[in-house]
């Protein structure tokens, strides 16, 4: 079936089978393979992007599910060279080791922060409750999500993408 | 890895065009709503539908409203909507504390209520909630909507007596006076399906309990419920040797199993210890201040 979507403020057409799911979609025929697939069993949240504004875990989608709908994915957070605060507190905090979890962990912060500017400790580990990580205890990642909603306006400080950070 | 069998998919644009569709594929088609029970199941080739009918654009099926004296819920209402609804909250705290411990946010962004009932999984929780409330549940087809109590919408584990060319469109649960209500769910850790899981819902006016609603989950309870514990506080006054009683029924009268989540006898218990907390925050929030 022929399927169009909006990916990343981008418009993409493709031919695809029915039964493509929307996160092999994404990495394999966009090539955007910022999204991870993890688990396969709708568990481990390292596959979720936006869909129409809503974060979703794009294994347990299907591609056609998806067609005439706005997709964002990570590569989206970066803007025109500079890094969203919730990628620079990633890397402010060492909210990363391995970094597979990371892009759905990004989407998921990205969101809360949206609807919720000044989230509790309590709502971070709520928010992303539904998302594995088997690295970093989890503790570095909500550093990195309060320090991203204390840096909202960070963009005119932040670091460019390729910058080295001491 | 894990991917579902080639399928055929159609997107209904309304109702009628949902159901048009059911009759023109036959038996072999399935709806698709959240599609987080049915595309793990199609992933595992547990099913292998010829044709996926998506329902995601009939948003006439997305609310949440009052109307008369009942809530109504409509079946593509998601698991997150219910959650941050005021009128849920205000009207039915068992919704709010059930849905805070189903699945996970992310889950629960796609997750139905329609969905969660039609997958008819003996774990789900929605479906002991509504069996306390004595919700009733409106099946659409072609010749037109039929009724049902949520304690008779199943007809086993996975299968429901909605046919193959019909859809399940509302939830509707009366608000009666004298309401208090509660769910309890032991899991193994967040976002896990229940170990056990009990909802409870009391109406209680000059201090008798005049109708009461339990609703059991994962333990082998076929209509999500436990009738004889029901039964037995109808028409009493409440107390705390009344509730250990009707705890003790419910967990005397339902048939869980043992599976990796547990031995029987520790379900049991379970049953017997959440159906206590349930019935006794539930007579504390209809009497503001309990026995
Ligand atoms: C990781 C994970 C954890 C979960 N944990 C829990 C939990 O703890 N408790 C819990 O209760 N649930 C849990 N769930 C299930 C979750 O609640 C699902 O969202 C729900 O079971 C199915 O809703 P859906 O809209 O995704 O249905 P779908 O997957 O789209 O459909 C399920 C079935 O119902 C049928 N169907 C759907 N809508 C209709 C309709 N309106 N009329 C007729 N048939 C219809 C479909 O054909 C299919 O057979 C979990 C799911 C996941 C992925
Ligand atoms: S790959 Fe989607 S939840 Fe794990
Ligand atoms: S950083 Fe390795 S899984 Fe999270």
């Amino acid at each position: 079936m022929h399927v169009k979507m909006i990916v990343n403020g981008k418009e993409y057409e493709s031919e695809i089978e029915p039964r493509l799911l929307l996160v092999h979609f994404i990495r394999d025929e966009l090539g955007l393979t910022g999204t991870h697939w993890g688990c396969d069993t709708s568990n481990c949240g390292t596959c979720v992007l936006w869909m129409d504004g809503i974060p979703v875990k794009s294994c347990t989608v299907l591609a056609a599910m998806a067609n005439g709908r706005v997709i964002r994915t990570v590569e989206d957070l970066e803007t025109g060279g500079q890094l969203d605060p919730v990628q620079q507190g990633f890397m402010e905090m060492h909210g990363l080791q391995c970094g597979f979890c990371t892009p759905g962990m990004m989407m998921t912060a990205r969101w809360l922060l949206d609807h919720n500017s000044n989230p509790s400790e309590t709502e971070i580990r709520e928010a992303i409750s539904g998302q594995f990580c088997r690295c970093t205890g989890y503790e570095n990642i909500v550093r990195a999500i309060r320090w991203a909603s204390e840096h909202q306006d960070a963009s005119a400080e932040s670091t460019k993408v390729g910058e080295v950070v001491a | 890895m894990q991917v579902p069998a080639s399928v055929d998919y159609e997107r209904a644009t309304s109702l009628s065009h949902a159901i048009e569709l059911l009759e023109r594929h036959g038996p072999e088609a399935r709806i698709v709503a959240g599609g987080h029970s049915l595309l793990p199941m199609m992933k595992l080739r547990l099913i292998q539908p010829e044709v996926l009918i998506d329902i995601n654009d009939l948003s006439e099926l997305s609310y949440i409203k009052i109307e008369g004296n009942e809530l109504r819920i409509g079946a593509m209402a998601r698991h997150a909507e219910l959650l941050s609804s005021p009128l849920v909250g205000e009207h039915f705290p068992i919704i709010v504390e059930a849905e805070k411990v189903i699945a996970d946010p992310i889950v629960r962004n796609r997750g139905t209520v329609g969905g969660s009932l039609c997958q008819a999984d003996p774990s789900e929780d929605l479906s002991a909630v509504f069996s306390a409330l004595k919700a009733k549940l409106v099946i659409q087809g072609s010749h037109g909507s039929r009724t049902v109590d949520a304690t008779s919408f199943h007809d086993g584990p996975y299968s429901t007596v909605v046919s193959s060319d019909e859809i399940l469109i509302e939830v509707k649960i009366p608000i009666r006076p004298g309401c208090g209500c509660a769910y309890e769910k032991v899991e193994r850790r967040v976002g896990d399906w229940a170990i056990a899981a009990v909802g409870a819902a009391v109406y209680i006016e000059a201090g008798v309990i005049h109708d009461a609603g339990i609703g059991l989950t994962a333990v082998g309870s076929e209509h999500f419920n436990a009738p004889e514990a029901e039964a037995y506080l109808a028409g009493k006054s409440p107390s705390p040797e009344l509730i250990s009683e009707a705890a003790r029924l419910a967990a005397e009268n339902c048939h869980p199993s043992a599976d990796q989540r547990g031995p029987e006898d520790y379900k049991r218990h379970l049953v017997q210890v959440l159906t206590e907390r349930a019935l006794t925050t539930s007579v504390e929030r209809a009497t503001r201040g309990g026995f």
